[in-house]
């Protein structure tokens, strides 16, 4: 049986639409996206409101739980591809190296990979110090369920600017997003 | 829900679903690259180019129905075009409209920025018959993106610096190029250059739509926003030097009006909802 997708298609996609570009632009600010009545194991709600409101035939997916891909394709109607051909990565166990997803080219940044990466808990308030395009000061965001050399590979994706990865880190039905401009500091 | 108020037969924001998430992925790597002119599949709108049809498409596909609508042109909410707008969202999405900049949450412009700080939680919608800068000077698309690839932009300063040369200032006043974030050069769209500063660090999100052109670009809130100029001839935009007849304002950008058949001229603010929200002058010269 594949679960339902959004109660309201057309409002829910909006709204889930605003919270990420809300959060892209704000980075390490978190959001809650409409809650889905069923979540397909092991996506977080916040990885399958964002598919259903972003994924559709025209975008190459890769995901690393072939659980959810009968939903993801029965919803979104996308087609699965290796992960370096994958406009959206969804990670739920373990983040992809970042130098191994689509970068964009310096021409056209704008083909380098979404990355949905799956972790414990988004916290705002605490941990890292954020700093970039959509944030006045700094902004707080402290994450759990990294790999420990996240900010060395966060470092090396920046410096690759304009090419790079953009994140969407989900944690429930919350997320916060990375995009390639904002600058990481370990919390201090 | 909203439903009841949209006019039978439309989808809420007129475009499909499919048309709104193309447009919607195109806006999120915009924001993520701020300035960078993301190519997208523009469709076809119930207003001709040149009525903002970008602009209309970014708004579209942003849309919510908890959003407050408004709409200028050249500053003005009664103009032709920005009440064909305006109707045309209240139609399609049924959400409320406002003249006031401070009650609105999303603001779609052409040729001004609005007068009063906005805020975060704001978003500003362009409408841009050109998205790119470079065009009078590199008339060949590919040479142009290999520019910006390179942020290659000396081929801009050099014409600046010969106007400023030339006549002594730059002759630009509307469409005066910007750099985001010290990479990408960008066109902040028709406005006069007197606006540019207020794109600089603005806490509210800039998105700007080229229907014809097929570009969206961004700028993400807070971010710096500059004007090309010179050490030994720094960004002076212009304004006419003189106060506004209704309310007397001298920080606001003025229209000019012809009053009379011997060409007695008057300043008017252009944005009208700044005028309007500031006591009249006592009308001295009566
Ligand atoms: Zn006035």
């Amino acid at each position: 049986m594949i679960g339902p997708g959004f109660a309201d298609p057309v409002a829910d996609s909006q709204r889930c639409f605003r919270a990420v570009l809300e959060a892209m632009s704000r980075p390490g600010r978190i959001h809650r996206v409409p809650a889905l009545a069923e979540v397909p194991a092991p996506l977080h709600g916040a990885t399958a409101a964002v598919l259903l409101t972003l994924a559709d035939g025209d975008t190459p997916v890769w995901l690393d739980c072939p659980a959810a891909q009968d939903w993801l394709r029965f919803h979104c109607g996308c087609p699965l591809v290796a992960q370096t051909a994958a406009a959206f990565v969804v990670a739920t166990a373990g983040m992809p190296a970042l130098a191994a997803l689509a970068q964009g080219s310096e021409e056209e940044p704008h083909l380098a990979a979404t990355l949905l990466l799956q972790v414990e808990s988004l916290q705002a308030g605490q941990g890292w110090r954020l700093t970039g395009p959509g944030i006045e000061h700094a902004h707080r965001l402290a994450v759990a369920g990294l790999p420990g050399d996240f900010l060395a590979q966060w470092a090396a994706n920046r410096a690759r600017f304009p090419r790079g990865v953009d994140i969407v880190l989900c944690a429930g039905d919350s997320l916060a997003c990375l995009p390639r401009t904002v600058r990481i500091e370990e919390a201090g | 829900m909203t439903e009841a108020s949209i006019e039978a037969g439309y989808n809420f924001g007129y475009l499909d679903e499919n048309t709104k998430r193309m447009i919607r992925r195109a806006l999120l790597k915009a924001v993520a690259v701020p300035g960078y002119q993301v190519p997208f599949g523009s469709r076809e709108m119930p207003l001709p180019y040149g009525w903002g049809t970008g602009g209309i498409q970014v708004t579209a596909s942003i849309i919510g129905a908890d959003d407050t609508l408004k709409v200028i042109d050249q500053g003005a909410d009664d103009t032709t075009n920005a009440v064909s707008i305006r109707r045309f969202f209240n139609r399609v999405t049924g959400v409320a409209t406002t003249e006031h900049t401070a009650a609105a949450t999303i603001i779609q412009t052409r040729h001004r920025v609005p007068e009063a700080k906005l805020r975060e939680g704001q978003v500003l919608v362009y409408q841009v018959p050109m998205p790119e800068p470079l065009f009078r000077l590199e008339p060949r698309v590919a040479e142009t993106k290999r520019m910006h690839a390179l942020a290659d932009y000396g081929l801009m300063h050099v014409k600046l610096y010969e106007d400023i040369a030339r006549h002594g200032a730059a002759t630009t006043s509307y469409n005066y190029p910007v750099l985001v974030n010290q990479r990408y050069l960008m066109s902040p769209s028709p406005i006069p250059a007197f606006d540019n500063p207020k794109l600089d660090r603005m806490p509210a999100l800039q998105l700007f739509g080229a229907g014809r052109e097929k570009r969206i670009y961004a700028v993400p809130p807070w971010t710096e926003v500059k004007s090309l100029d010179f050490e030994d001839h720094p960004f002076q935009p212009a304004r006419a030097d003189a106060a506004c007849v209704i309310c007397g304002a001298r920080d606001s950008y003025l229209d000019e009006l012809i009053v009379d058949d011997s060409g007695k001229r008057h300043f008017v603010c252009s944005d009208t909802d700044y005028c309007a929200s500031r006591p009249p002058v006592q009308d001295a010269a009566a």
